[in-house]
């Protein structure tokens, strides 16, 4: 192999790059990226990014030194625009055909818009933008109580802003983390002042604010939309590629021939949970990037990628952190400390086995464990035993 | 080779543990610790991928 290229120059593709060349591939290497910035993290955007606690130069992924060393064509602010499987090139907006033996496809995900805009949250321009309309005592709507949304909603009530905080379920999360644990998430931004409406849906975003398809217009002066994401696979089009929200990988995250994908764009069957999937997490990005770079390096040694997915979340004084597959459970066992004050262990079931674990505001070693359990399939009934309280 | 962390960027992930573990711990409120400073060069591979994983770019190895 002797010309790689890397299309998505964040967290999954930088991971690849830099696998590539620490599994010691030595070839032409070109990683293009259609922003204008070097690689950054996102998870502080809607953190310390938001809360102007950073400013953009801490959320750097590498420090330029370490992007030289990568010895790799970098190409930012380059949009791929079209993919040839056949002849083996990338089309860039400029008109140039990159030639490949391997690609990896790591181009993420942009958020899904409602009529009207309003502010998403997805780029550094997009945070910086929010940003400069959270002073004290202007109103923001958020749509959508995800974690992106609440995140928002915690860091906008930290600024001094009022909150309104919209989502078209009658409990937030609930199909992500459960209806009690979404419901002790729900009751931490209803404590810190956030009005929490459930059950409504959005019709568009006005000046004015957010238009309910009721016809009611809760207003406010500024409103993110946070109402979940499309994979970035348009490019794709005419490539041949199997492509459904996400780009369709097989188990070594292969989609084509000497093509492999990874990242929040990446859908494949997880073989510990047999269910296809496609993971939006940091940790994710990395591990993913890390797997794809690999498999494609040693053709002979393919590994099927079988992460135990793990997520964090920071919203107000509360750290979130879960391992596993949570989404589709079936049952939710606390089997540590209180939900009512926010300090527990939550355990999820799906068929008879051990799926996810959720912790807040709990020591690392605990949650470790039953990553363990989670790894290992273990049993659900004899691993909560009779601490459980069952929910 | 020495191991520099940025430990206001630490996530508390833990990924780093579970990648070396003879090199970094996590305090009781998550954040890492480092156990040694300057790996051996048998560890410096894990040292490597823990670096890689880590979702906040918190860990960097650097020549002496
Ligand atoms: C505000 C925010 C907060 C988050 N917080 C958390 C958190 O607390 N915990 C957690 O686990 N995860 C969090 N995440 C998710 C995490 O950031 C993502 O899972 C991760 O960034 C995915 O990395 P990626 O490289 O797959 O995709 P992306 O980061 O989306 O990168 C893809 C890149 O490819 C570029 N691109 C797209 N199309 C093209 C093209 N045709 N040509 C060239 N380039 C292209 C994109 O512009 C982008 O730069 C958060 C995400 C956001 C937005
Ligand atoms: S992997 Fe990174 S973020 Fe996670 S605990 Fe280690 S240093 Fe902190």
């Amino acid at each position: 192999m002797r010309r790689i290229v890397v299309v998505g120059a964040s967290a999954a593709g930088l991971a690849a790059a830099e696998t590539l060349r620490r599994e010691g591939y030595t070839g032409a290497l070109t990683l293009v990226g259609d922003e204008p910035h070097a690689p950054y993290d996102r998870p502080p955007l809607s953190k310390q990014l938001l809360a102007a606690e950073w400013e953009p130069d801490r959320l750097t992924l590498r420090r330029p030194e370490d992007l030289t060393a990568l010895d790799a064509d970098l190409r930012l602010g380059t949009e791929a625009t079209a993919l040839d499987t056949a002849a083996r090139t990338v089309r860039l907006a400029d008109g140039t055909d990159v030639p490949y033996d391997g690609l990896i496809v790591a181009t993420g995900v942009r958020p899904r818009r409602l009529p009207g805009g309003g502010h998403v949250l997805r780029t550094l321009d997009d945070a910086l933008a929010l940003r400069a309309g959270l002073r004290p005592g202007r109103h923001l709507a958020v749509v959508g109580a995800g974690f992106l949304g609440a995140e928002a909603a915690a860091v906008a009530r930290g600024l001094g802003c009022e909150v309104t905080l919209l989502e078209p379920a009658p409990v937030p999360l609930a199909h992500a983390v459960g209806e009690e644990v979404g419901r002790v998430l729900s009751r931490a931004h209803q404590e810190h002042g956030v009005t929490l409406r459930t059950g409504v849906s959005v019709a568009e975003v006005t000046g004015a604010g957010v238009r309910l398809a009721d016809g009611e217009l809760v207003a406010a002066d500024e409103t993110l939309v946070a109402v979940g994401s499309l994979p970035n696979t348009e490019w794709l089009a005419g490539s041949g590629l199997g492509v459904g929200d996400g780009v369709l990988c097989d188990e070594y995250l292969e989609a084509a021939p000497g093509v492999y994908a990874a990242g929040d764009v990446a859908r494949w069957t997880h073989p510990l949970f047999c269910v296809s999937m496609r993971i939006e997490h940091r940790t994710n990005a990395a591990e993913q990037g890390m797997a794809a770079a690999r498999n494609l390096l040693n053709p002979g040694a393919r590994k099927p990628f079988a992460p135990v997915p793990y997520f964090w979340s920071d919203q107000y004084d509360m750290k979130i952190q879960a391992f596993g597959h949570l989404r589709g459970h079936e049952e939710v066992a606390v089997v540590e400390g209180d939900l009512a004050e926010r300090r527990f262990v939550a355990v999820y079931r799906t068929g008879d086995r051990v799926s996810g674990v959720l912790g807040v505001g709990v020591a690392p070693k605990v949650i470790r464990e039953w990553r363990q359990a989670v790894a290992k399939g273990a049993p659900f009934l004899s691993s909560v035993g009779g601490t459980g309280k069952e929910t | 080779m020495k191991v520099e962390l940025d430990t206001d960027k630490c996530v508390a992930s833990g990924q780093c543990v579970l990648t070396a573990m003879d090199v970094f711990d996590q305090d009781d409120d998550g954040i890492v610790v480092l156990l040694a400073e300057e790996p051996g060069a048998d560890q410096l591979d894990d040292v490597r991928e823990a670096v890689a994983v880590c979702p906040a770019a918190a860990i960097r190895l650097v020549e002496k």
